[in-house]
């Protein structure tokens, strides 16, 4: 150890400090250099260098286990020497066994599943204040555990423990620094003052206060501002239930009350005893020598062992013989007494002797139920002892649980004794420990039995994971000309057709009947064909029942199939609550809200699409307007998605041309968005790719030449397969424009989103102002991914953005080419309508859901930004911001 | 100008040390000490280098520590000796 002269030799810091002299903070300083110096090279020594050290200081302390116990018992004259050397052995002994395996150098756990690493970190420089009551004992734990973690310590006993605290941390650091600890790992306080301890606990490179010992000490670590352990006082219920093993118990709680004259602060000190079996108990402690108190002898002893002014016991009885304080109060009892007990009728400050009495005085409480026991235990709790130690006697495993809840203790001690108990290790397997953290009831940060995991930072180091992700779609797609005819392998005994009034009309029904599965019972129910209404769902869902189906087929465009979706949905779970079905989230997958997998119907859903855009005959979306409250609900759940999917171009062959070119800019902007998309996957990426392919390809002949069988069936393929790759990989803000634009002036989603389109390319192919938060995409990819669209297009272009530019130039050719209007302005709308217009639109644009998986996050006045451009039109597409020159 | 240049070997960091706190008297221009062969260091070592930045502060001489690993490096930032020294590799 460092002597005060060397270390006044190096430090001159002669600071002011109330009650310090320039010399006393010149040691104090010159204490905490010197830990510093220690910690900091410690901070080299690896697991098997610490564990070199801990075993031989674990032997030192338990050859010296008796020499300091006798020292300990005739400084402080607390306590049992005997008791002292088994507390000494148990600091050793049991706390090695515990540490010896455990990591706490470098990489102390590796959670390989989640892709994390748990390191250790040294906290440094440690000032412990170690108690009067458990001094040696406390100081042998605090060094093996600051040897194990590579801390330095700085020792502060309680001033009448000194000597036999001061002669174990020699013999700790003698120790240890033999086996190659660095000089002036432990120091300890000469002379310790309450100044001092305050000078140390506020001193900026001490790194963590632990102090053991009184509330005083305990609040003024807690109050230094600095990290602490502090751990002190406690007041432990025991509940001794009629079901227990009564001998057991008896012996248990003498055990646990005398050891050490009762100054473990985890011991017992009242006992709520049921009715049933409160006589037998007394009997029994009185014949294994405790003295059972009278009235008059009860009133006597409380007068004598707590302080009528404070309630709290009389620092002159702790840790003292029972046969000596009967003698002090003037108890007549036998020889050799272990015990004193005294019947009490309550607790609180009436009935002094239900505080905490680290002495071997116990207080009985007779109880006449359970209820009324337990009452008394959280009185009892709550008089000094939140977050402590608790005990309960009982075969009765719902009296135990019951006892657990409603007891605020880190430690609920079952069928044992309370303080050995809860020094871990010996009667159970909680961590052993000299320092019992209370958790906030106590004032204390943790409710663990304090040990080496508490004298580290540890350090997470966590690895990229690997989010996984997946593909879902339909497991049944068919496709091509007269896909309709794979209905017959379906059996059923009763379909219901959701169609529109015009797809009747024009025998498109008649022919999806003709497929159905022979002697099928066939229902047709005709809906409008706009965004479902609550109304509508109602019916749907009646006729649903009415006919009990086993089967639905939608045959229509978007609005029919969602709201056949929606139908299914409250078919088979009736007590699904749309509204909160559609509770915002931000990630699909990690939604909070669960959709109903109970059904009381099950129902084999079939879509089969009518135009060659929306693709909801593989997507698990659907809208519904409620027309009431004026609101929209959007649906998501992979269990809307339909089981079967028909993509068969005879019923798109009469398609207008301007749902043709409105669905197919649809369709174009799903497959773009997708591919762009923060939730793009290989497999995402593959779909919208080839949909982006076949939409430039014969979007213009299917337009042109609306009778052109191989584009109409190639469109239809592509809207499918674009909605295969935005049902996984989502949309973006293009969506989120045209869902406002098109809501607020009236123009159909595939023209408000073609308005859109070369403005958001242009837009995400930029550097962003602001990147979106993507665990699932590395750097960031959109304009390359642009780049690789218009590699497949064959565009041309030697770098990102000469690609980037000769896809939107290819865009707005497409746009051209199908007629669409080029800007805003073109629609008639004027420039001061839409500047009115353009806040609102950027507000609801930014709460749409769409853009979440856009790669760009937008903010608010990009979105009006990006609206101006579209209104702008033609020529207002231009990629801002360095986009990488580089070929791809 | 490189006035002192002197290899520390982890056997004898103090010595070394030292020696080069000797050598600062009268020289014009950087001290440079070479640690690329020291591990690691005790606090004797960490004594020693106070001792050699008291000295070159006093003498106003530059010293550079070339070559210090990181633990030891982690040592000098913990004894915040690291402000007191240039470190090249």
């Amino acid at each position: 150890m460092i002597t005060s002269e060397v270390v006044k030799e190096r430090v001159q810091i002669p600071l002011a400090v109330e009650g310090l002299s320039a010399e006393r903070i010149a040691y104090l300083e010159g204490l905490v250099s010197q830990a510093r110096t220690a910690a900091a090279v410690f901070s080299q020594f690896t697991q098997q260098d610490v564990d070199r050290i801990v075993k031989p200081m674990v032997l030192a302390g338990l050859e010296q286990a008796q020499h300091l116990a006798r020292l300990a018992v005739d400084e402080t004259r607390l306590g049992v020497m005997e008791d002292k050397v088994i507390k000494n052995m148990v600091a050793s002994e049991f706390v090695y066994n515990y540490v010896k395996d455990k990591r706490t150098v470098g990489v102390i756990r590796e959670i390989p599943e989640r892709n994390l690493i748990e390191m250790a970190e040294p906290i440094g420089v440690l000032f412990s204040l170690t108690p009067i009551t458990n001094p040696t004992s406390t100081v042998l734990f605090k060094c093996i555990m600051a040897i194990k973690t590579r801390n330095a310590v700085i020792f502060s006993p309680h001033p009448k423990a000194w000597r036999c605290c001061a002669e174990a941390v020699r013999i700790m650091y003698e120790t240890a620094v033999h086996h190659g600890a660095p000089e002036g790992v432990f120091t300890c306080l000469e002379s310790p003052t309450l100044p001092d301890n305050g000078y140390l606990m506020k001193h900026k490179d001490v790194g963590l206060i632990d102090a053991t010992g009184g509330p005083g000490v305990v609040k003024a670590a807690y109050s230094s501002g600095k990290p602490a352990l502090g751990v002190g006082a406690g007041n432990t219920p025991v509940y001794l239930e009629k079901t227990a093993d009564v001998n057991t118990a008896v012996v248990d709680i003498i055990v646990s009350k005398t050891f050490d004259n009762g100054t473990i602060c985890a011991s017992e000190q009242t006992v709520v005893i049921d009715d049933e079996i409160y006589d037998l108990v007394l009997k029994k402690f009185e014949d294994l020598g405790a003295h059972i108190c009278n009235e008059k002898e009860t009133k006597l002893l409380e007068r004598t062992v707590i302080d009528p002014e404070t309630g709290f016991m009389q620092p002159m009885a702790v840790g003292q013989k029972a046969s000596d304080i009967a003698r002090f109060v003037g108890l007549s009892v036998k020889p050799n007494t272990k015990l004193l007990i005294a019947p009490i009728q309550g607790v609180g400050r009436e009935h002094p002797l239900s505080v905490e009495k680290l002495f071997p005085v116990l207080a009985v409480y007779r109880a006449k139920s359970v209820a009324e026991a337990l009452r008394v235990c959280v009185d009892v709790n709550h008089a000094g002892g939140l977050g402590h130690t608790a005990v309960v006697f009982s075969r009765n495993d719902e009296v135990i649980r019951k006892f657990g809840e409603v007891i605020n203790a880190g430690r609920i001690i079952v069928n044992s004794p309370g303080s050995i108990g809860a020094l871990g290790a010996v009667y159970n397997d909680l961590v052993p420990t000299f320092s019992f953290g209370c958790g906030t009831g106590g004032g204390n940060s943790t409710t663990d039995n304090v040990n080496v995991f508490h004298y580290l930072n540890i350090k997470r180091v966590a690895r990229r994971t690997q989010n996984h992700m997946w593909f879902r779609v339909p497991n049944q797609i068919y496709f091509n000309m007269n896909a309709v005819e794979n209905l017959r392998q379906f059996p059923s005994l009763s379909t219901i057709i959701v169609t529109s009034p015009a797809l009747e009309q024009i025998g498109h029904v008649d022919i999806v009947r003709r497929h159905i599965c022979p002697k099928t019972h066939v229902h047709v129910l005709v809906i409008p064909d706009a965004e479902p209404e609550v109304k509508v769902i109602t019916q749907g869902v009646e006729a649903l029942n009415f006919y009990k189906a086993d089967q639905i087929i939608a045959l229509g465009g978007g609005s029919v199939i969602d709201a056949a979706k929606i139908m299914k949905l409250k078919y088979e779970s009736p007590e699904a609550d749309l509204e909160y079905l559609a509770a915002p989230f931000l990630d699909l997958r990690k939604r909070v809200v669960e959709y109903p997998t109970e059904k009381v119907n099950r129902a084999r859903f079939i879509a089969i699409p009518t135009t060659s855009g929306t693709g909801s005959e593989v997507t698990p979306f659907a809208v519904l307007t409620d027309k009431e409250s004026g609101r929209k609900v959007t649906l998501a759940d992979y269990s809307l998605t339909p089981d079967v999917a028909i993509v068969d171009p005879q019923f798109v062959m009469s398609m207008p041309k301007g749902l043709t070119a409105d669905t197919g800019i649809d369709c174009l902007t799903h497959a773009l968005e997708a591919g762009v998309s923060n939730y793009a996957s290989s497999y995402t990426d593959s779909n919208a790719m080839q949909a982006i392919r076949l939409v430039f390809k014969y979007l213009p002949i299917a337009y042109e030449h609306p009778g052109d069988e191989e584009a109409r069936c190639m469109m239809h393929n592509a809207a499918c397969i674009a909605a295969m790759a935005f049902s996984n990989a989502s949309v973006g803000v293009n969506h989120a424009l045209a869902h406002a634009f098109g809501a607020r002036f009236g123009v159909a989603h595939g023209r408000a989103n073609a308005l859109m389109l070369p403005h958001v390319i242009a837009y995400n192919a930029a550097v962003p102002t602001k990147f979106m938060p993507s665990p699932y995409t590395k750097g960031y990819t959109a304009h390359k991914k642009y780049a690789t669209v218009a590699d497949l297009l064959g565009l041309g272009g030697h770098t990102v953005e000469e690609k980037v530019k000769n896809l939107i130039a290819a865009t707005e050719q497409l746009l051209d080419q199908l007629g669409f209007p080029r800007s805003i302005a073109e629609l008639g709308i004027s420039k001061e309508e839409f500047e009115g217009a353009v806040p609102e639109l950027a507000r609801i644009a930014f709460d749409d859901p769409s853009w979440r998986s856009n790669p760009r996050m937008p903010l608010m006045a990009e979105l009006v930004e990006l609206f101006w451009k579209a209104y702008e039109g033609r020529g207002a597409a231009k990629v801002d911001g360095a986009v990488e020159h580089t070929s791809v | 100008m490189i006035a002192v240049f002197l290899n520390v070997d982890e056997t004898r960091v103090v010595a070394a040390l030292r020696e080069a706190g000797e050598k600062l008297d009268g020289t014009e221009g950087e001290t440079v000490l070479d640690f690329s062969s020291v591990r690691r260091i005790d606090a004797s070592a960490v004594r020693a280098i106070e001792e050699l930045a008291r000295v070159a502060d006093e003498r106003n001489v530059k010293v550079v520590l070339r070559g210090v690993n990181v633990d030891v490096y982690k040592v000098l930032k913990l004894t915040k000796l690291t402000r007191r020294f240039s470190f090249v590799d």
